[in-house]
Parts: structure tokens; C-alpha cells; sequence
């Protein structure tokens, strides 16, 4: 018995329709069973508890901290490295020449390079190597070279996005390049690029391979005060959960990945809300 | 007088930004030095073909051995399990977006994959530990705890939303005129589909499923949670296995002592993992800009 075109086509669109709908059940089956299994450890007591061996009594307290300075320093180094990189590929060079292509296939390669990988240069360069040891400040240079190439090509897409008018006319009035540059076109592109900023910082608030790889795992119970202390991250300190073969400690573990999952959505919204309001020039 | 300050500052700070520039291609080169020196290390204690092609992975028990192919086996079993999910649903999605959602559906539903592509991977390990598996065992008990299988599902889940949302601008960069001829023949949008749009983009389709591979390949937590730290010569899905990530995750959370063969093999398998990736994400960025500049 062979279809008729028309039924073909109706088959098609039924599981087109079936696997979008599969895909997104998955989501909600994801984010449900998580829910389900980590509410009723959820309360005032897990964020302010440090871990522990007897599940009852422990938080993610050091996990929360350890996670908020990572991302505090990883901003302060990867933001302005990967700013800079940009503005330079971007205003300072011809695209054509094929130096400037070659540092961005180089970019665009870093971006496909495995998160492990960035872990064991962590490892080899700034724990060992430069002896910072096992410290927030390894972790965090690791994690910017992670996102950097994140950062970079957004930022540029950014820039790309000002019109040239605006070049033309600071030009036209006598600026130099700087004034151009700073005075004009990266204040215009701000918008743009804290859109990809935060976008890559939700990358690097996920991460665990690379910060398991510079040492990230080991037992804190307590929060950090500089940047040369040990630490752990959320993602690291659900791992630490999720390996062990207790029932309690996967509660814990759904338990931080809701929280976890709060902050990446949070940075997302704040994302979103920042390039609905305030970006001026897009490229689509 | 001022012209030349103003000079002088321009040219600085021009200075400045080339050598922050520099930084991104200094850590390729230094990815590469170390990976290079520390391989370079281990093949002087184990030699190269018995790492290539022995068939025992034992850095850690005497007597030792380094034949990478079962971590090679246990790398392809989430590979391909993960690309046996996420490839055809991936195009089809693609397909559904462009040429049968309507634009408020598209809208709805493009973000929510966006949302399955940024969740960490470790929630994707305990999704596959704490749900999946015992899924799978419902249904074939001799499933073992750890299992290739359910890595692979979660990881074909995590690059399915890459897959089709590469996809979908592969199918909408096509000038709309291939798809309007299409149609003004008569043709059914599954038709369009199948006959045009497909064919038309395979080179980007191709591109997308090479770098979503790469991905694969690259992807850490969810496996090393999910598909055990048994390094073992198989394809069987059911049992436990370890990938090439999982065994240096392996390694850094033991305390293998320093300059070792166990601890300079991680180098060494990183620096094949490092070697196939980046194969694979050269020939993908190829794949796509070709088929950018030329032709579609």
C-alpha cells in the first residue's frame, strides 16, 4: 500500500510536530523530576549549612560563595581581555589581511576546544607551574580562558552592529581613532555586549570539569576570603553529591541543582531584559 | 605639539590591544606545547603503537597498560548513541521550524530550546543517573548502573538544540526563491522539504553534525556520571564504560603522583582528544563558511 503525496505530507508534519513536542517534554520532565526530588531539601538551613558527611545537616553554603567569587573574578579578567581582543580585531585591523584571519579561526577553534582540556592547562600552567595552587584565583584564570573566545565573538558581532555613520561622523569632527573607538563606538555596542557577557558567564557558572581539573573538589567548610583560598563551586559540589551512592545525597544534589538553576536563569532574564531595552544597533 | 601626544596615545593604546590580542592565540599555542611536551614525556616510557593500538587500559594496576582503544570504544558509544538521537530529530525540528510553525510557535519554542542547550552538564549527569538509568532498567534489567546508553541519551539531548538550531539558519539563509520555485511546481512542503531545502543545505547540515560530534567527543560531567569508569573494549550500550574525558577526571581527582606514566598518560589522552576535536571543528568551520560565501 503506498501513501498518497498529500498523506505523506501530513505523516511528515505529525512527526515533525511529534519530535519538537518530544524534545520539549524532555525539558519539562527535566526540570520536573529535579523539582520533585530536590524541593523538600530546600530551605533557609541548605543555603547557610557548610557540607557534611550526614546528609541532614548539610548546605551549600561554601558552594554559593565559592561560585560567586569564581564568577566575580572571572569577570574582572575575561571581560576586558575579551573587550579588548574584540575592539581590536574588529576597529584596529583590516579584515582581509590574512594575520586577522588567522587569529580568528584561532578564536573560533578555542570554542570548540573541550572544557577538560582547558582544565589540564589550568592544572599544568597556574597550579603547578606558577604555583598558585589549588586556589580561587587558578580557577577563575582557567575559567577565563574558557570563555573567552565567548566573549570575543559576541562582543564582536556587537561592534559590527554600530553603523558606520557613527565612525564617520566622530571622524568627520576631527577624533582621533581612540576617541572614535572609545568615545563612540563601544559605548553604542555596550548594550550588545553585555547581552554575550552575561550569556558566557551563564557558561562559566555551569562549569565543573575544568575547576574539578585545578582542584576544586576537595571538602571546604568554610567560605573564602582572598583569592589565593581553596574553594568549591555549585556545579562541583552537586557532582560531589551526585557520585554518592546515598539516596539523601541526591536530594542534596537536586536540592543545589534548583539553586544552581536559579542563578543561570536569573543572569538569562537579566540577559534578555538588557537587549529588549537597551540595544540600539542589532545584526541579524 | 599636542597633535603628536595625541599621536603617541593613539599608537599606544593600539600597542596595548594587539598584545591582549595576543593572549587568545598564546594559550593555543601553549594548549598545544603542553599537550605536545607531556605526550612527548609518555611515549618515551610507553611506545606509541602500544598506546595506539593495545586493546588493555590499566594505567594504575600492575602489570600496566595503555592501549587507548577502549577508551577510544567507550568515547564512540556516546558518540554515536548521542548522534542516533540527535541528528535526525535535530534536521527535523529545523524542517518543522521553517516550513510548517507558524512565527508565534516559532518564537515559543526556539527560546525553550535555547533553555535545554544551557543547562549545566552536571544536571545532565544526575537527569541520567537519577532518571534514565532506571528508566533503562525498567525495561532490560541487566542494564548495568553505569551504562554507556544512558550517557548517550543525555548527551544526544544536550546537542540536539546545537544541532537544529545550526540547522535552522542553514534552512533559512537559502535564498527564498529555491523554496518558492518548489512550491509554484506543486510541490508539498514535505517535498520542499525532502527535494529542496535538504538537499540544498547538506553542507551545512554536514558542518552542524560535525561540530555537535565534536561536542560529543568533548563532553565531560554527564559521562563520567553516567557511564561508569570501566575502561573496556566493547559497544555494548548496556554496560559500564569510560571515555576518553572521563579517565582524566579520573585521574585528577586521585592522587596519582607527578611525572608518572599514569599521571603523563592524561597528557597523552588529552592530546588525542584534543587532535580529534580540532580535526573535526576545522573541517566543520570549513564546511559552513564554503557553503556561506559560495553557493548558499
Amino acid at each position: 500500500m503506498s501513501l498518497s503525496r498529500s498523506q505523506k505530507n501530513s505523516l511528515f508534519k505529525f512527526s515533525c510536530q511529534a519530535v519538537t513536542a518530544i524534545s520539549l517534554l524532555v525539558l519539562v520532565v527535566l526540570l520536573y523530576h529535579i523539582m520533585k526530588e530536590g524541593f523538600a531539601y530546600l530551605n533557609f538551613d541548605f543555603l547557610n549549612h557548610f557540607p557534611s558527611r550526614r546528609p541532614s545537616r548539610a548546605g551549600i553554603k561554601s558552594a554559593l560563595f565559592g561560585s560567586l567569587w569564581i564568577m566575580g573574578l572571572t569577570a574582572m579578567i575575561a571581560i576586558p581581555v575579551g573587550v579588548c581582543t574584540a575592539l581590536f580585531l574588529e576597529e584596529y585591523t583590516n579584515r582581509k589581511n590574512k594575520w586577522v584571519k588567522l587569529v580568528e579561526l584561532n578564536i573560533s577553534n578555542l570554542a570548540g576546544v573541550p572544557s577538560i582540556v582547558y582544565g589540564l592547562l589550568g592544572l599544568t600552567v597556574f597550579v603547578r607551574f606558577l604555583g598558585m595552587d589549588r586556589s580561587l584565583i587558578a580557577g577563575a584564570l582557567t575559567l577565563s580562558l574558557l570563555i573567552l573566545p565567548v566573549i570575543v565573538v559576541t562582543t564582536q558581532g556587537a561592534l559590527r552592529a554600530v553603523p558606520d555613520a557613527i565612525r564617520y561622523g566622530a571622524y568627520a569632527l576631527g577624533a582621533r581613532r581612540y576617541h572614535v573607538v572609545f568615545g563612540q563606538v563601544l559605548p553604542a555596542a555596550i548594550p550588545g555586549i553585555m547581552t554575550g557577557v552575561i550569556l558566557s558567564m551563564s557558561r562559566a557558572i555551569g562549569e565543573s570539569a575544568p575547576l574539578i581539573m585545578v582542584g576544586a573538589l576537595s571538602f571546604v567548610a568554610f567560605t573564602p576570603e582572598s583569592i589565593t583560598d581553596p574553594f568549591t563551586v555549585l556545579p562541583v559540589q552537586i557532582y560531589n553529591w551526585v557520585g554518592r551512592p546515598q539516596e539523601a545525597f541526591h536530594g542534596l544534589a537536586a536540592a543545589g541543582i534548583i539553586v544552581l538553576l536559579a542563578v543561570l536563569f536569573t543572569f538569562n532574564i537579566i540577559a534578555v531584559f538588557i537587549r529588549e531595552k537597551f540595544q540600539r544597533y542589532k545584526n541579524d | 605639539m599636542t597633535t603628536d601626544r595625541l599621536k603617541i596615545y593613539d599608537y599606544s593604546i593600539a600597542l596595548v590591544l594587539l598584545a591582549i590580542t595576543l593572549i587568545s592565540v598564546s594559550v593555543t599555542i601553549v594548549i598545544m606545547g603542553i599537550l605536545g611536551i607531556e605526550s612527548y614525556n609518555f611515549f618515551q616510557l610507553v611506545p606509541v603503537t602500544d598506546f595506539l593500538f593495545g586493546t588493555q587500559w590499566e594505567p594504575f594496576l600492575e602489570p600496566k597498560s595503555f592501549g587507548v582503544l577502549p577508551l577510544i570504544t567507550g568515547t564512540l558509544i556516546i558518540v554515536i548513541g548521542s548522534s542516533i538521537i540527535a541528528i535526525p530529530s535535530g534536521i527535523v525540528i529545523a524542517a518543522y521550524l521553517n516550513e510548517y510553525a507558524s512565527k508565534k510557535t516559532r518564537k515559543i519554542i526556539k527560546p525553550l530550546l535555547e533553555i535545554l542547550a544551557g543547562i549545566p552538564t552536571v544536571v545532565y549527569g544526575y537527569f541520567a543517573l537519577t532518571f534514565i538509568t532506571p528508566l533503562i532498567r525498567n525495561f532490560l534489567p541487566d542494564t548495568q548502573v553505569f551504562n554507556g546508553l544512558s550517557g548517550a541519551i543525555v548527551v544526544g539531548i544536550m546537542i540536539l538544540p546545537m544541532i537544529s538550531s545550526l540547522c535552522d539558519d542553514a534552512f533559512s539563509s537559502l535564498p527564498s526563491s529555491l523554496k518558492q520555485g518548489g512550491y509554484a511546481l506543486g510541490a508539498m512542503p514535505f517535498e520542499v522539504v525532502s527535494q529542496v531545502i535538504i538537499p540544498a543545505a547538506k553542507n551545512r547540515i554536514g558542518a552542524s553534525v560535525i561540530l555537535a560530534m565534536s561536542r560529543a567527543i568533548g563532553e565531560t560531567m554527564a559521562v563520567t556520571l553516567a557511564a561508569g569508569a570501566t575502561a573496556k573494549l566493547t559497544l555494548n550500550p548496556l554496560e559500564s564504560i569510560q571515555t576518553m574525558t572521563a579517565f582524566i577526571v579520573q585521574v585528577s581527582l586521585g592522587d596519582t603522583q607527578q611525572g608518572g606514566a599514569a599521571y603523563l598518560t592524561c597528557f597523552s589522552v588529552a592530546g588525542l582528544l584534543f587532535l580529534i576535536t580540532f580535526l573535526l571543528n576545522i573541517v566543520g568551520h570549513k564546511l559552513m563558511t564554503q557553503s556561506k560565501h559560495g553557493g548558499f
